[in-house]
């Protein structure tokens, strides 16, 4: 493997059965991804962007192919390979954000670094950087509940942001917000990877979204239809 | 460390559910210890009145003497061996002779047991010393069940009709010389009490007797030809399967009590792991394994009996302890329940029936939470986070 790439995929295939006929998500993906790229999948509904991401984040495998992250297959993983490298390695972030509802604000953010068995200094020391980045340092104590989406995602972001992953990948993560929190949130993330060169691949067709991305790849039926990149990319400095 | 914590969190997160599912379960506790506590004190008390009062430190039988076939009675009669003799004469054993007679109280005829005893013994707590009487021909001794089934009461006299050792009839008017009130109803219903030197004599019996009743404190038991050691295990072996059968007959209680409360619980989880698929996935994507997920959601299920166990302890401990002080007064009609009951029943709570319990709750409630928990391990992460059960 060329280890320059954070992320690989070889003929990636993923084929779906829906009763007796199948449906094929992924038709052989080739695809590198380096170390600080923000790069998104774009396409139609059921061109396999979510499909994509969830192969790389391990929650998946693929039905042929190969997917290789941090130098390691996807498809030789075992359950608990799979849970450690997400672990470790990937931050994951959700259109519906996902936080644990009987959890504060810092307890959700702080959850990762529970299985990682950091010190509780720690914890709290990466915790509180993290919830700075997202400009939420003030709301340690409140429940998901009593915040509002813009908020929720930020909370998110700052749980995906707080083990300092190699990897975050972010499925529709402005799907549910209004356009200022869909900028506040880009830019967060921008920063988030130009400081930490942290590599992003999101999943979306928010053209939001499309305008904040250094590369471009769009699937259309389960195959790369077009891998654009782009050096300045349109929607930097806009909402501001 | 780390689930317990999280268990915990998620647990009284639940609120209300979680504190319904954990009163329930408390009940169990206080139910399952107090009843299990009640027949415990019903044993020792009963083993504690029948010891004192009728078996001793063990007895010795005269190898015919069985209680339970009167049959043989007539003849369950020897001379005490001398080994015993030396017992006797130390005040370390009681020996008692049995002999069927007949009483005429007010007219009506009742099949009984006449026990000769040695009023001076003071190996079993009953109150012979009443039947030391010189005056007397033939002073007798009866029980409170006894007085009320005979009518007799302190200086009745009434007909003693017996057969010597050859078998030959005799009669004689006896003196009730005093009623005493026992716990033990085998030293009571249908039998009277004489001094022993005057049954021998009565029934020419000399030196003879049909058991031997010895000190509480007896180490040593010797070997006796014609005579056959009973030891404790033996003589309270019925007391120990009637407190046995009782146990289980009350344990149906606690059953239902404790199966409602894992019902509950059951359901709680069911619930959980139905409405929780999303917090599933999402504890994945973070990087958790469905190992740890089973152990997460079975932790929190197990620790409802936890919790039960703070709570029951809360409102148990005081409530259990004055039970213990006070008592449970016994209804009279359970005078016949078969078992030296006492009027007032005293719980006992031992450290074992406590840890006993709570192993016994925590283990099923573990049981019952793990069992939908199972599920989880079918859970593909990718549908867990659709919040689609695979």
């Amino acid at each position: 493997m060329d280890n320059s790439y954070l992320i690989k995929t070889d003929e990636l295939v993923k084929i779906f059965p829906m009763g007796k006929s199948k449906i094929t998500a992924l038709n052989h993906v080739n695809l590198q991804f380096k170390k600080a790229e923000f790069s998104g999948l774009v396409g139609p509904s059921g061109s396999g962007k979510t499909t994509l991401l969830n192969i790389v984040g391990s929650l998946d495998s693929p039905t042929e192919g190969s997917a290789t992250v941090m130098g390691r297959k996807i498809e030789d993983l075992s359950h608990k390979q799979g849970a450690e490298l997400r672990n470790r390695h990937i931050g994951f972030i959700f259109q519906t954000f996902n936080l644990l509802p009987v959890y504060t604000v810092f307890e959700n953010v702080e959850f990762p670094l529970l299985l990682l068995g950091l010190s509780a200094q720690e914890r709290k020391k990466k915790v509180m950087k993290a919830l700075e980045w997202v400009q939420l340092a003030d709301r340690v104590k409140s429940k998901p509940a009593q915040l509002s989406g813009g908020e929720s995602q930020r909370v998110a972001i700052a749980r995906a942001v707080v083990k300092e992953p190699k990897i975050i990948l972010a499925d529709e993560p402005t799907a549910n917000l209004d356009a200022e929190n869909s900028h506040n949130i880009l830019r967060t993330l921008e920063k988030i990877n130009r400081e930490l060169e942290t590599t992003f691949i999101f999943a979306t067709h928010d053209e939001k979204v499309i305008r904040y991305l250094r590369r471009k790849i769009t699937l259309i039926d389960g195959k790369v239809a077009r891998d654009e990149v782009f050096e300045n990319p349109v929607g930097k400095g806009e909402g501001q | 460390m780390i689930l317990p914590r999280l268990a915990l969190r998620n647990l009284l997160g639940a609120g209300l559910k979680t504190w319904l599912n954990v009163v329930v379960l408390s009940f169990s506790f206080v139910v399952i210890i107090w009843s299990q506590g009640l027949y415990k004190g019903m044993g020792d008390q009963a083993r504690v009145a029948q010891t004192d009062a009728e078996f001793g430190g063990g007895q010795y039988w005269q190898e015919k003497y069985d209680p339970f076939d009167p049959l043989t009675l007539q003849d369950a009669h020897a001379a005490i061996p001398e080994s015993l003799q030396t017992k006797i004469e130390k005040g370390e054993a009681a020996p008692i002779l049995i002999s069927q007679a007949t009483i005429y109280p007010e007219g009506r005829l009742q099949t009984i047991l006449m026990k000769g005893i040695d009023p001076a013994q003071s190996v079993v707590n009953l109150p012979t010393r009443f039947l030391d009487q010189e005056n007397e021909d033939l002073p007798v001794l009866i029980g409170t069940r006894m007085a009320k089934n005979t009518g007799l009461k302190i200086g009745d006299t009434v007909t003693v009709r017996w057969r010597d050792v050859q078998g030959t009839f005799d009669a004689r008017d006896a003196k009730i010389v005093q009623i005493m009130k026992t716990n033990v109803p085998t030293v009571d219903q249908a039998q009277i009490w004489v001094p022993l030197d005057k049954l021998q004599a009565l029934t020419r019996m000399e030196n003879e007797a049909s058991l031997v009743i010895l000190a509480q404190d007896t180490r040593e038991f010797p070997q006796t030809s014609g005579w056959i050691h009973k030891d404790m295990d033996f003589l309270l072996k019925d007391i120990n399967t009637l407190v046995k059968t009782k146990q289980v007959g009350g344990s149906i209680i606690y059953i239902i009590l404790l199966a409602l409360a894992m019902l509950a619980i059951f359901n709680t989880q069911v619930l959980s792991i139905f409405r929780r698929r999303k917090e599933m996935g999402t504890l994945m994507s973070l990087g958790m394994t469905r190992g740890k997920i089973i152990q997460l959601f079975t932790m929190e299920g197990a620790m409802h009996s936890v919790l039960a166990a703070v709570v029951a302890a809360i409102y148990g401990i005081p409530l259990l302890l004055s039970f213990a002080k006070k008592g449970w007064a016994m209804p009279q009609a359970m005078d016949d329940y078969g078992i030296a009951l006492g009027e007032v029943l005293f719980p006992v709570y031992g450290t074992g029936l406590v840890i006993g319990t709570t192993v016994l709750i925590l283990l099923v409630t573990t049981i019952v939470s793990f069992l939908p928990t199972r599920k989880i391990a079918k859970l593909k992460p990718t549908d867990a986070l659709r919040g689609k059960m695979t």
